[in-house]
């Protein structure tokens, strides 16, 4: 089991938002979390990644069989979680080719391997930057600042394509993109699955589960996930609407 | 070092002083304030805050002070200086003396107005003036806040109780005669939840030389808002001295435009405190200088309470031999996290002989804030010209429709209408500019 | 964000030791005697004494400035040691003369001095106290006819040079402490430049103050003629005493037609400890003159150590189409004040003038960016652009912004512009989740907030004030 978060309770500001939840991730699976606003997503990504305005109250997080909980956010990056951000933040005068090199240096020093110098980094980095279409001149823009929304959204890519994390958490990676660049990112996104991996797709929106085809949905209402099944729900609930399962849910 | 001098200010004040019937506490500030300012005086260009602006043409000046209220001026004349939104809501001083029978108020019914004798003697009005008088602007700041509490006599207490919203704009008429010296004095304080508009206009009914040296305190509750316009347009052989105080409580907001086009020396100190969370300041303005007239304005916003928001927007036109001064301080106290503060000066200069000396200024003690100032001086860009020149505008009318531009970001503000056409109409004339 | 600070606060100074050798020093105090003293050791010629005279009649007349919004212990300037030096010789001719101790000294700070191990195309003179032991690459550099050695050679080898020069940038009753040090300067560097020469290697002096009650007292001239271009970098540390020293330096630039001057500075004298118990008082006058045309003055610095510094490194423009520059960073932590800016003098046309300063506040610590921009009348189309930007670490710590912008001709085009931020928990998150620790992430954002700076600087030195900054990214600046 790479993920699995038992009877979860977190919230902010001594606001409860995640009210009991469960999950099981398996390496090589995608699983989509879907909810109407409010229900609790992106608190569960940030979580997940470690925020430090976030609280868990209850229940527990294991990762590859260790308390997650326990771990600083750059420990669990280093440990292959990576949070794409709905909002990437800028970074001013540090530029992204810098910055990813330290990154990954980072891992590299973790996992006991050879660090890249800036020239052998520069080709790893050229590399990765197609999956994505990115030119080499935003690679020497200062880390977001001044990118689009949507460059923003395919740097976030890029980014975890540079770490190759295990656990990959995509935060409304979909919201405020048109469909070209939704399109170039979900490639990248898929180019990058494998059997070693796990992806969370968190978003509001059935659109992106046409150009990444998840293994599980989930709903969630209410800080609690309230129905799960195949890429059908997903379907069906693009069609219904959110108040479809929140009516559901009601009789369970 | 400093030596108690005996000036011209020790003998009107003795005069003035043995003719008042005031209370006991109010007599006392008086007397201490005028031995403060026999003390230092007028400030020095040694001073930091005087640094630019040399105020010994107004030391050296002797002008008449008005014993008495005695001094006459007729119903048309002021007319000739009332909005036309204010003919129901203007209170008229003269020579620096509140003169409620020159002033008419009958839309003012919400409001508390009154003479500051008229103020001792109402037991409700008493004890706020005592409490706030003074307490804003302190007359230990300089010679100039000094003297004026120290001729404290026929001021202007507005009362504008709690809740009330007032829809007519007050206006308060300065006028100053000729030779004369006049110290405005005026106390606002707004309740809780109440809403103001006021006009503060300083007017030239002649073109000879005096000095106006006024004291505004404003004082406002929490949830009130005041919007305040300064217009001060005084003649061009006279001397301008105010110092302008606001304190802005919880939820409240304070927007003041700040228009200087006249006087020969004039100088502008306006301050904004903070003194709860959650407030709002606005201090923007505009000079236009021009000749051999010099203007001053050092503004101070302190943030005080945390997450209070402050907006400064001063631009100036500096024409002929004129000289203009902005000084603005911003201070961040310790605890004021969550400030967001920004200042902006911009200046054009208009002939090779004028001078703009400016100097933005950020202290800031807390690590959670976002500030941000700007200043530039500088001329009307190139390529707007060309754009302009390029659709048939001669050069000469071009630079003046965009100096005009330039200016009106400000005069946009003023929400009176009769107030800004007469702006609008005041700027185009002294850049011979037609629209 | 707490452990982010620590990494600011917990920094040690590592250059805090003491060098162990005998050292020569005349009696504390100040007078004329002091000033014929020091002037006879250094063998100086009749002119140079005169000089400090001078100098030393007009500091008894002048007062102690008190231009900062701070106060400190008042400076007995009679319980000063206003010599100090190496016992074993006032002179050197080799190195094999110089102490050995003072050679492993300055290895250890990272300025190997014998031919074998020197830096290689960077030319130094290493100050020790009060006496310049040694100038690398000095033949190599005579042979082109650029003159790089002590002040007080040069005082004797150059003297109508030295006497043209000296005292006209900086008059010797500019100020309290120009006068102080132009009555008792011990050493410094001196630089000239001939027409036309581009000086092949960068220029460095290195200061370092070894006893615990002299002041150090430099002086540095610099002359570069006509279409010639040279840069010259300083660096400065001092051991860890308890006790305040005085630093009081003179530095002035000359800049004839077409010429260029780079000048670069490492500040990181003893800062005192946390508590704010000893450090160097840095009280510094820094002026170049662009006197010819399009002539070209650069003053980049940072700033991090020292108890106060007072430095306001300036440009005279008085040369048509002259340029000057000033790009600071400045880090202040637990009770350490930084005063410091620049003052941009616009006399001749079409001159043009960029600040970029950078103030970096944590601990209980006072930075101040102070500034003056002046278009004289006669200085047509004069132009400047000002950016000064403040971060702040902490609540206790304080920030401010003094620019001083005085125009007086309607030609010029002068723009300021200055921000005051923090670092945002949401940037040290975004960071983190990338793997990069807090404390590395916190350094990250300062590197970025100085780059602008950092890339005014010659390779050595931005690594090196990267160190000084805490940060451990290496090939970061660019």
């Amino acid at each position: 089991m790479l993920l699995e978060i038992r009877n979860l309770h977190a919230g902010i500001d001594g606001r409860e938002i995640i009210k009991g939840l469960n999950l099981s991730v398996e390496k090589g699976q995608i699983h989509a979390i879907m909810g109407p606003n409010g229900s609790g997503k992106s608190t569960l990504a940030k979580v997940l990644a470690g925020h430090p305005n976030y609280e868990v109250t209850e229940g527990e997080i294991l990762y590859e069989g260790k308390n997650l909980l326990e771990m600083e956010p750059d420990e669990r990056a280093r440990e292959g979680i990576f949070m794409a951000f709905q909002y990437p933040v800028e970074i001013p005068g540090v530029s992204n080719s810098q910055f990813l090199r330290l990154a990954y240096n980072e891992k590299m020093k973790h996992l006991g391997r050879e660090e890249l110098d800036p020239i052998e980094f520069n080709e790893l980095l050229k590399e990765k930057a197609k999956l994505v279409q990115m030119t080499s001149d935003f690679l020497k823009r200062s880390v977001n600042e001044g990118f689009s929304g949507g460059e923003k959204k395919r740097n976030e890519i890029l980014q975890m394509a540079i770490l190759e994390p295990k656990l990959a958490i995509l935060d409304e990676t979909d919201s405020g993109l048109d469909i070209d660049a939704l399109r170039i990112v979900a490639e990248g996104v898929n180019k990058l699955r494998n059997s070693e991996n796990a992806i969370i797709l968190i978003t509001h929106y059935q659109r992106l589960l046409n150009y990444i085809q998840p293994d599980f949905v989930h709903i969630l209402a209410d800080g609690k996930i309230i129905k799960s099944g195949t890429k059908e729900l997903a379907i069906e609930l693009e069609e219904k609407g959110y108040d479809w399962i929140k009516a559901n849910s009601a009789h369970c | 070092m400093q030596v108690k001098r005996e000036t011209v200010y020790n003998e009107i004040f003795r005069i003035s002083a043995s003719q008042t019937n005031q209370p006991e506490w109010l007599k006392e500030l008086r007397t201490e304030a005028l031995s403060f300012f026999s003390e230092v005086g007028f400030p020095s260009v040694e001073d930091e805050e005087w640094k630019y602006t040399n105020v010994a043409p107004i030391a050296r000046e002797t002008f008449q002070y008005d014993f008495k209220v005695e001094s006459k001026i007729s119903e048309e004349t002021i007319s000739k200086f009332v909005l036309e939104e204010a003919k129901k809501s203007f209170l008229v001083f003269l020579n620096g003396r509140f003169r409620p029978e020159f002033s008419n108020a009958q839309s003012l019914a919400d409001v508390k107005i009154a003479s500051f004798t008229q103020a001792f003697n109402d037991p409700d009005l008493q004890k706020t003036l005592q409490q706030k008088l003074g307490s804003l602007v302190d007359y230990r700041k300089n010679g100039f806040t000094a003297l004026n509490t120290a001729f404290i006599e026929e001021g202007l207490f507005l009362f504008i109780p709690r809740d009330k919203i007032i829809e007519s704009p007050i206006q308060l008429v300065f006028l100053t005669e000729n030779e004369k010296i006049a110290f405005p004095r005026c106390l606002i304080v707004m309740e809780e939840g109440s809403e103001a508009t006021l006009i503060e206009s300083y007017n030239r009914n002649q073109e000879g030389k005096y000095f106006t040296n006024a004291v505004i305190e404003i004082s406002i509750a929490n949830e009130a808002k005041l919007k305040h316009y300064r217009v001060q347009r005084e003649s061009h052989n006279s001397f301008h001295v105010t110092t302008t105080c606001a304190e802005v409580q919880c939820g409240s907001v304070y927007d003041s435009t700040n228009i200087t086009l006249g006087a020969k020396l004039s100088r502008h100190d306006v301050i904004a405190i903070f003194k709860a969370e959650g407030g709002q300041a606005f201090v923007d303005g505009l000079y236009l200088v021009s000749g051999e007239q010099h203007s001053d304005t050092h503004s101070v916003i302190d943030h005080v309470f945390p997450n209070c928001l402050s907006r400064q927007n001063y631009k100036g036109i500096v024409d002929g031999k004129a000289r203009a001064v902005f000084n603005g301080k911003i201070f961040v106290r310790e605890n004021a996290h969550g400030t967001d503060a920004q200042q902006s000066n911009k200046n054009l200069l208009l002939s090779n002989e004028a001078r703009v000396d400016t100097k933005p200024q950020l202290e800031i003690f807390n690590d959670d804030v976002r500030c941000s100032h700007g200043a530039t001086v500088g001329q009307l860009e190139e390529e707007e010209i060309f754009y302009l020149m390029s659709r048939g505008l001669h050069h000469s009318l071009a630079e003046n429709l965009l100096t005009y531009g330039f200016a009106e970001e400000i005069v946009n503000k003023i929400e009176v209408d009769s107030l800004k056409s007469q702006l609008d109409e005041a700027l185009l004339n002294r850049l011979k500019a037609k629209l | 964000m707490a452990k982010g600070i620590e990494i600011l606060t917990k920094r040690e100074y590592k250059y805090g030791f003491v060098t162990p050798i005998e050292t020569e020093t005349i009696p504390k105090g100040l007078n004329e005697d002091t000033i014929r003293l020091i002037s006879k050791k250094k063998d100086e010629p009749e002119w140079m004494l005169e000089f400090r005279l001078k100098a030393y009649r007009h500091w008894l007349k002048m007062k102690e400035p008190k231009w900062g919004n701070f106060k400190y212990p008042k400076i007995d300037f009679q319980d000063i040691t206003y010599y100090a030096a190496p016992k074993s010789k006032p002179k050197y001719n080799s190195l094999e003369e110089v102490d050995p101790e003072i050679l492993r000294t300055f290895e250890k700070l990272g300025i190997p001095l014998s031919e074998q191990k020197m830096l290689a195309n960077v030319a130094v003179d290493a100050v020790f106290d009060s006496v310049s032991v040694a100038t690398t690459f000095k033949e190599k550099l005579k042979k082109i006819g650029v003159i790089f050695m002590p002040i007080s050679e040069a005082i004797r080898e150059y003297p109508e040079l030295v006497r043209q020069y000296l005292g006209s940038v900086v008059p010797i009753n500019d100020n309290f402490y120009a006068a102080l040090n132009s009555a008792v300067f011990s050493d410094g560097s001196f630089v000239y430049v001939p027409k036309g020469v581009r000086c092949p290697m960068e220029l460095s002096t290195y200061f370092r103050i070894n006893t615990q009650e002299s002041g150090q007292f430099e002086r540095t001239l610099i002359i570069a003629e006509e279409g010639s271009y040279v840069a010259y970098n300083e660096g400065c540390t001092a051991p860890q005493f308890d006790t305040n020293q005085l630093h009081a330096a003179v530095v002035e630039l000359i800049a004839l037609d077409n010429a260029e001057i780079k000048y670069s500075t490492v500040q990181n004298w003893y800062a005192g400890d946390e508590n704010g118990v000893g450090g160097i008082y840095n009280f510094v006058t820094k002026r170049g003159a662009c006197r010819g045309k399009n002539s070209k003055i650069s003053w980049t610095q940072v700033e991090t150590g020292s108890a106060i510094t007072w430095k306001y490194p300036s440009v005279i423009l008085q040369g048509e189409g002259s340029i000057g520059e000033f790009y600071s960073v400045a880090l202040t932590n637990h009770a350490q004040i930084a005063d410091t800016g620049t003052k941009m003098i616009h006399i001749g046309k079409n001159t043009k003038s960029t600040i970029v300063s950078k103030g970096i506040s944590a601990g209980r610590a006072n930075n101040t960016y102070r500034g003056l921009v002046k278009v004289l009348p006669k200085a047509e189309n004069a132009r400047n652009y000002t950016q000064c930007d403040s971060l702040l670490i902490g609540d206790k710590c304080k920030a401010n912004t003094f620019p001083y912008i005085e125009v007086m001709n309607n030609t010029a085009k002068v723009e300021h512009e200055a921000t005051t931020s923090r670092i945002s928990e949401e940037q040290l998150f975004y960071l983190q989740q990338r793997g990069i620790s807090q404390e590395d992430a916190v350094s990250l954002i300062i590197n970025g907030f100085c780059k602008e700076v950092f890339r005014e600087l010659p390779m050595e030195y931005a690594v090196e004030a990267q160190k000084l900054l805490g940060l451990k990214l290496e090939g970061t600046v660019g």
